[in-house]
């Protein structure tokens, strides 16, 4: 039988491991799928499932940079400026970004579609700049590619 | 063009042309898995001396001998706790990504790695620890663990040797220092990445307070090679102190950016040139970082200096994560440094006063000297809080921005100090790096905002 509620999906996870703590970032990555970031409600059903409590589960979220402890938009747009990608123009991929969205970096367009942020090294160097949407690289992006990600997005997002 | 192919010497990456070698059946085609198979038929003590002779050094970063490391681990019959094996694919040192090109091409020489590494220790459970952002790369890997599963090359009894392994995929969420391999085991048993007091090493008390052995993607994708010719064989490759060959990632102002195998000791100077290509659009090179963007930078004049580990330390430097950034004479090594120091403060994981205070006045000083605000005893004062730093915090992440950022001064001294004097960039914002928008800024200004603006 599949799993289906989260609790089951979390015990499943628990399970992989000689030590079920350590299911926490899985679970959590689980939880935030859910609820597109990471309520108060999600540390308290990660812990209880876990047997960890939510101010743990919290304290282990705010660690890492692709847990949201505030709400996101439906899109996620990273634009790396690491060195590497800087070299090649990345700023100005980022301030296309910017126009293109109406918002600045670490913002959210007011009707929720798009997360706009940099994020540090990718791992993409050499084919720079790396922009990372909903998670999928893509590389290199030039700022004149910028208004078609857009477009991209906003046409699938109907 | 024709040369670039030629002063390539493949040995991962034989065969991998034209190939989807993250097909089992395809793998296997170009005798994929005759290592693991050679392996389970030797005894450990004679797998484990084939990596001593091999004398291959880790991939990650530090470039400690596997074998040697491997050799530390108790035997596993007099051992009362299990063995693990975990492997580093938290690739995140800025400038590298081979890791990620191995995986996403070689997944199954890399499964095959980790299952020799596992059977030389006699682990029966190993753990890749992948960052998370490499989400692509995470499902070819799982679909490759799929397939090898099915074939019965991982699993319960492996190829019908009686072995049992599982391995386990953990992703990371995003943190640079899970890279550092304490940090890692901590996160992977379900906590904040922060790095642990060595000792005891992990081959003592690693993951779960049981010996672990911790290597990189590229050094556990090089394994199935080493079986298959022999250490012997293998050592021939490269030069004294780096044998065989390397995955360099280039980057930066350079024609042809890519990943590259090349034999360790190859020239600087051939990568940058006749493999990459050039400077593009006929500017001049400045500066070379050889090995990521924790390790001390060469001037264009250094750039004939051989890519191995012995001759990048007589020039002050490290081969560290074999990630080459090439920057030509439109970068400010101000800007340069304030966007390492940047980086690191973003990524220290607080835990250690001088890292976590350090990498915090540094980019304070250097942002001053940037916008030509700073004081000559600025200068003085950075390179004394770099100094405070180095070495003295549990891990090598502090000692990763000062040393970087210190041999930027040392090397471009008269940079920072027309910065001084002349009270702002001499680039007058023509430099590559200008403005560049890092994400500690980005933090920094939504703060600013939500308490400037009360609801």
């Amino acid at each position: 039988m599949a799993p289906s509620t989260l609790y089951d999906e979390i015990q499943e996870l628990a399970s992989r491991y000689p030590q079920p703590r350590s299911a926490v970032m899985p679970a959590l990555r689980l939880a935030q799928e859910r609820h597109g970031w990471l309520p108060p409600d999600a540390f308290r059903e990660v812990g209880e499932a876990l047997d960890l409590t939510p101010a743990y589960c919290k304290a282990v979220a705010s660690f890492y940079d692709m847990f949201h402890l505030e709400p996101v938009g439906r899109h996620m747009i990273e634009v790396c400026t690491n060195i590497s990608c800087a070299l090649v123009g990345a700023q100005q991929v980022l301030e296309a970004f910017e126009s293109e969205l109406g918002v600045e970096a670490g913002e959210t367009t007011e009707d929720g579609e798009f997360t706009l942020r940099t994020i540090e090294c990718a791992g993409g160097c050499g084919y720079g700049t790396v922009v990372s949407v909903d998670h999928r690289y893509r590389e290199p992006v030039r700022p004149e590619d910028v208004s078609g990600i857009v477009e991209e997005l906003r046409d699938g997002a109907e | 063009m024709a040369l670039s192919k030629e002063a390539q010497t493949k040995l991962l990456f034989a065969n991998a042309e034209g190939r989807d070698l993250t097909k089992l059946a395809e793998y296997q085609n170009i005798g994929g898995y005759k290592s693991l198979k050679k392996a389970l038929k030797m005894k450990r003590e004679a797998l484990l001396d084939e990596l001593l002779t091999a004398d291959v050094r880790g991939r990650g970063g530090a470039g400690f001998p596997m074998g040697r490391k491997a050799s530390f681990l108790p035997k596993s019959e007099e051992s009362v706790k299990p063995i693990y094996l975990v492997s580093n694919a938290d690739e995140s040192e800025p400038g590298t990504f081979k890791d990620r090109e191995i995986i996403a091409r070689l997944p199954h020489m890399y499964i095959e790695g980790c299952a020799i590494a596992a059977r030389v220790i006699g682990a029966n459970t190993a753990f890749i620890y992948i960052r998370g952002e490499y989400l692509t790369e995470f499902e070819i890997l799982r679909d490759a663990l799929e397939e090898a599963r099915e074939a019965e090359l991982v699993g319960p009894n492996v190829l019908g040797s009686g072995w049992d392994l599982t391995i386990v995929v953990h992703r990371g969420a995003g943190a640079y220092i899970c890279g550092e391999e304490t940090a890692l085991l901590e996160s992977l048993e379900g906590k904040r990445g922060q790095p642990r007091s060595k000792p005891p090493f992990p081959a003592i008390s690693g993951v779960y307070a049981s010996p672990t052995l911790i290597n990189n993607v590229e050094t556990l994708a090089t394994v199935p090679k080493i079986i298959e010719i022999g250490g012997a064989e293998y050592a021939k490759l490269g030069v004294e102190n780096s044998r065989g060959t390397r995955i360099f990632s280039l980057s930066g102002n350079v024609v042809n950016g890519g990943n590259y195998e090349v034999e360790l000791g190859t020239n600087l100077r051939e990568l940058v040139y006749d493999i990459g290509g050039g400077i593009p659009e006929g500017r001049e090179l400045k500066a070379i970082i050889p090995g990521g963007s924790s390790v001390p930078v060469l001037t264009a004049d250094e750039v004939d200096t051989a890519l191995d580990f012995d001759a990048m330390a007589a020039r002050g430097t490290m081969l560290g994560s074999g990630a080459v950034i090439v920057m030509d004479d439109r970068c400010c090594m101000v800007q340069l440094g304030l966007r390492v120091a940047q980086f690191y403060m973003h990524e220290s994981c607080g835990k250690c006063t001088p890292c976590r205070e350090g990498t915090r006045w540094m980019v304070s000083i250097l942002r001053k000297i940037e916008e030509g605000d700073a004081s000559q005893g600025e200068l003085d004062l950075l390179l004394s809080v770099c100094d405070r730093i180095l070495g003295n915090c549990l891990c090598p992440l502090g000692d990763a921005a000062a040393m970087p950022v210190a041999s930027y001064v040392a090397k471009f001294r008269d940079e920072y100090q027309r910065h001084i004097d002349e009270g702002g960039c001499p680039f007058r914002g023509e430099s590559t790096l200008d403005r560049v928008m890092a994400p500690v800024d980005q933090h920094h200004a939504r703060i600013r905002a939500e308490i400037e603006v009360p609801a």
